[in-house]
């Protein structure tokens, strides 16, 4: 059916570009200016959507790192350290009112670096960002309500790396509780991401911090390496792969430094057989679609109670089947660009392992752009635990659908993983919720809902997921020590 | 013709799955009178192959020692703490004959191990509420924080004071519900297996509490190294924890280390934050 025959097809709705200007090179920020790299490189960024340059971002080396370390040393030590609470909070509530003013700006840039839906920039990654950022303004003066003894203290220089799936979110999570518990930051953004984290300093600028209290490194995985190696850094935040995750852990088990990791995840979402059907599926979309499946706790599994397997996954088809992936400056897409080259190859492979396998692989008939990275939103049906799309994360729009006959049968499947970082539970019985609930090894558990993020709600793993949560009372712990009771090792192993 | 009794010696065992098996290896250590010849005992000295069994037992007895309500686990170390008292005499023996600690440092040393052990029976129904949270969100979800057990811990106790060593590593991984795999001291173990005996004749579930004698280099990089293994106290470890940490990442374990023995943050170390959400709605 054209589009012009059929009523209910949505006409174009790009977001306009005009709210942004993309510099065609950007320098590193540290000490509070933008410096050019020691290193003397720089790499294209790209807009995963059209592939088009979008601009050239330093590639910050082993000397570059130094410096942004020791800027932040400084900082930490003449400034930020003496500063009260109050005063440190007030920082952190401008920040957050600037990034309010430039939403749109965020978002549009976001998604143009990214490849991410307009819609979900700029209804869920900006605003969360801003939520963390007043909510931990607030934490600023209070530290001593926080759990953390009378007295807590902050570590000193903490070094944070984060993941392109959500730039600007995953920035947020990690500098707004480092400053309010009185740190100061060396971050490194992502590879193919670091646009927003550029802007974000310039916001440094305006809101008037003090230079040093937040450094950005851009770079690739060996501004990172050189991140972690360097001792001039007392703390460590992570979110990424469990593989990379492991690789910084051994780096630093020799000093047990403290570390925060976030990593990966293959998520249950189960459905029992008197869950709200047309809820859970609506679930299951936002579960597993929701930024790609480019999330960590992403519901990438789909157990389905045996009885109800047909009826729901013809359901499910023809919800899918109304996805529209595409334009993601348009405002009605819901699924995007695959965010880089190398992680469509990746998303490929694992499918083709499912087909080779032995699973039944589902895909809608839709078009695709013609340049770009795309991927089409896929389930696959007649899976088993041993099959590879059910052990290994994808990190795509890729579903695995397993079935179980009873609620033991599900438990034990969904906690058949060395991952335990999210879990979803469909059922319309409150007893069932909250055994279900009780049972999944998983550091966060949505009940009737899934994907939903808060900066009062703490989160993070069990298992190989993690070490530490982010968000809430329990998020700010990792960035605190126990300096005040004497008997303690300062901040040595506590992790909560 | 004497009239002196010959006494009843005791051979001391490993504990496992709540029995007391010899190492599976037949191996054994000897362990003198502190500052003679004269023997003590010899104990086992656990193999690979023990410790997994106790790391099997662990895992098995983690329901039941979880899904035991705090109160109930709160009672059952209690009584723990009464069986310890009735054999305080025992202990002091022990001590005096493993270390060079007089009567008096002795009784003072099982005396505190025992109040120590209380104090955190009374953590078991308590340190949810102080670390658990009911997080106010922006939406129409109920959304709360609670505290739960980590799995399987490995406990190495301090190589000094045989009895509080033990206790202080056991006590905080156990509250949180955890069950445990308990590296004894290699130089004074004799206490350690005397607690054995004690947990034996308490109400704790078999498997919840296993105690492998043996050879500290030998076992540390096993334990560290277990896959089934889901945290590991080693505040107890003077040297070589680097070394621990970094075998303990394969599987991303829980650490922790900690100077104070009294810290409800040593309980939480060995226990991972679950957040659930719902909807609210008519």
């Amino acid at each position: 059916m054209s589009e012009n025959s059929n009523p209910f097809t949505y006409a174009p709705a790009p977001e306009s570009r005009e709210l942004v200007s993309i510099e065609s090179s950007y320098d590193l920020f540290i000490d509070g200016k933008f410096v050019a790299p020691k290193s003397k490189k720089r790499f294209p960024t790209i807009n995963p959507a059209t592939e088009e340059v979008l601009s050239k971002i330093s590639l910050g080396g082993k000397e570059d790192v130094d410096l942004a370390v020791k800027a932040a040393r400084r900082a930490y030590e003449r400034v930020w350290s003496k500063l009260p609470g109050k005063e440190r909070g007030k920082y952190l509530y401008r920040i957050a009112r600037l990034m309010q003013e430039r939403a749109r700006e965020f978002a549009v840039l976001e998604t143009l670096d990214n490849g991410k839906p307009i819609r979900e920039t700029r209804d869920t990654d900006i605003p969360l960002a801003i939520q963390h950022f007043f909510y931990h303004a607030g934490w600023a003066d209070k530290l001593e309500y926080a759990g953390a003894g009378s007295h807590p203290k902050p570590h000193g220089v903490v070094g944070q790396i984060i993941p392109w799936n959500f730039p600007l979110l995953m920035l947020a999570w990690k500098v707004a509780p480092a400053l309010a518990t009185g740190n100061t930051v060396v971050l490194k953004p992502a590879e193919t991401t670091s646009l927003t984290a550029l802007l974000f300093a310039q916001l440094c600028l305006d809101a008037g911090l003090p230079a040093g209290v937040v450094n950005i490194v851009t770079g690739d995985g060996s501004t990172g390496a050189s991140l972690v190696a360097h001792k001039g850094v007392d703390k460590f935040a992570f979110t990424g792969s469990t593989e990379v995750g492991k690789a910084i852990n051994r780096t630093l088990a020799a000093s047990a430094r403290p570390v925060t990791l976030e990593l990966g995840g293959k998520g249950a979402n189960i459905v029992f057989e008197d869950a709200a059907i047309d809820q859970a599926i609506e679930g299951i979309v936002q579960g597993i679609f929701f930024n790609q499946g480019h999330v960590c706790c992403a519901g990438s599994r789909l157990l389905i109670q045996e009885n109800i397997h047909d009826l729901f996954i013809e359901k499910l088809e023809r919800r899918i089947e109304e996805i529209r992936v595409g334009d993601p400056m348009d405002k009605n897409t819901d699924l995007g660009a695959i965010n880089s080259k190398e992680q469509l190859a990746k998303i490929i492979e694992l499918t083709q392992s499912g087909e080779v396998e032995g699973a039944k692989a589902w895909q809608p008939d839709c078009a695709l752009p013609s340049r770009g990275f795309w991927f089409r939103p896929t389930i696959f049906t007649n899976v088993t635990g041993a099959h590879r799309i059910a052990r290994e994360e994808i990190f795509g729009p890729v579903l695995s659908v397993l079935t179980f006959r009873t609620p033991q049968e599900a438990i034990e499947k969904a906690n058949n993983t060395p991952y335990g970082l999210a879990a979803g539970v469909w059922s319309e019985k409150g007893s069932r919720i909250l055994w279900a609930s009780r049972e999944l090894k998983a550091g966060v558990i949505w009940a009737n809902t899934y994907n939903k993020f808060d900066a009062a709600s703490p989160f993070g793993g069990y298992k190989e997921s993690g070490w530490g949560r982010e968000g809430g009372r329990h998020g700010l712990l990792p960035y605190l020590t126990h300096s005040s009771t004497p008997r303690v090792k300062s901040g040595k192993g506590v992790r909560r | 013709m004497s009239k002196e009794r010959i006494d009843v010696k005791k051979t001391y065992k490993l504990f496992i799955n709540g029995a007391f098996p010899r190492s599976e290896s037949g191996r054994s250590y000897p362990i003198y009178r502190k500052g003679s010849k004269v023997l003590l005992a010899q104990p086992a000295q656990a193999s690979r192959k023990d410790l997994r069994d106790a790391v099997r037992a662990a895992r098995e007895a983690r329901s039941k020692w979880h899904s035991a309500s705090a109160y109930n686990r709160s009672q059952i170390l209690y009584r723990l703490a009464e069986m310890m008292e009735g054999r305080r005499s025992q202990f002091v023996e022990e001590i005096m004959a493993q270390t060079s600690a007089s009567k008096s440092v002795a009784e003072k040393e099982v005396s505190e191990a025992i109040d120590l052990w209380v104090w955190y029976a009374g953590w078991c129904d308590k340190i949810g509420q102080i670390s658990g949270a009911n997080n106010p969100i922006n939406g129409p979800f109920y959304n709360f924080t609670s505290p739960e057990p980590v799995g399987v811990v490995g406990v190495f106790a301090a190589p000094d004071s045989p009895l509080l060593g033990l206790v202080r590593a056991m006590a905080p991984a156990l509250v949180g519900g955890n069950t445990l795999v308990v590296l004894a001291s290699e130089k004074h173990p004799l206490s350690a297996i005397t607690f054995g005996e004690v947990i034996a004749t308490s109400d704790v579930p078999a498997g919840v509490i296993n105690i492998l004698t043996g050879i500290r280099s030998e076992l540390s990089s096993w334990l560290a190294s277990h896959m089934e293994v889901d945290g590991l106290d080693i505040s107890g470890v003077k040297s070589g924890s680097g070394e621990i940490r970094a075998l303990a990442t394969e599987n991303l374990k829980r650490i922790a280390d900690f100077d104070s023995s009294t810290s409800p943050n040593r309980i939480l170390a060995l226990m991972d934050q679950k957040t659930i959400w719902h909807p609210i709605g008519i």
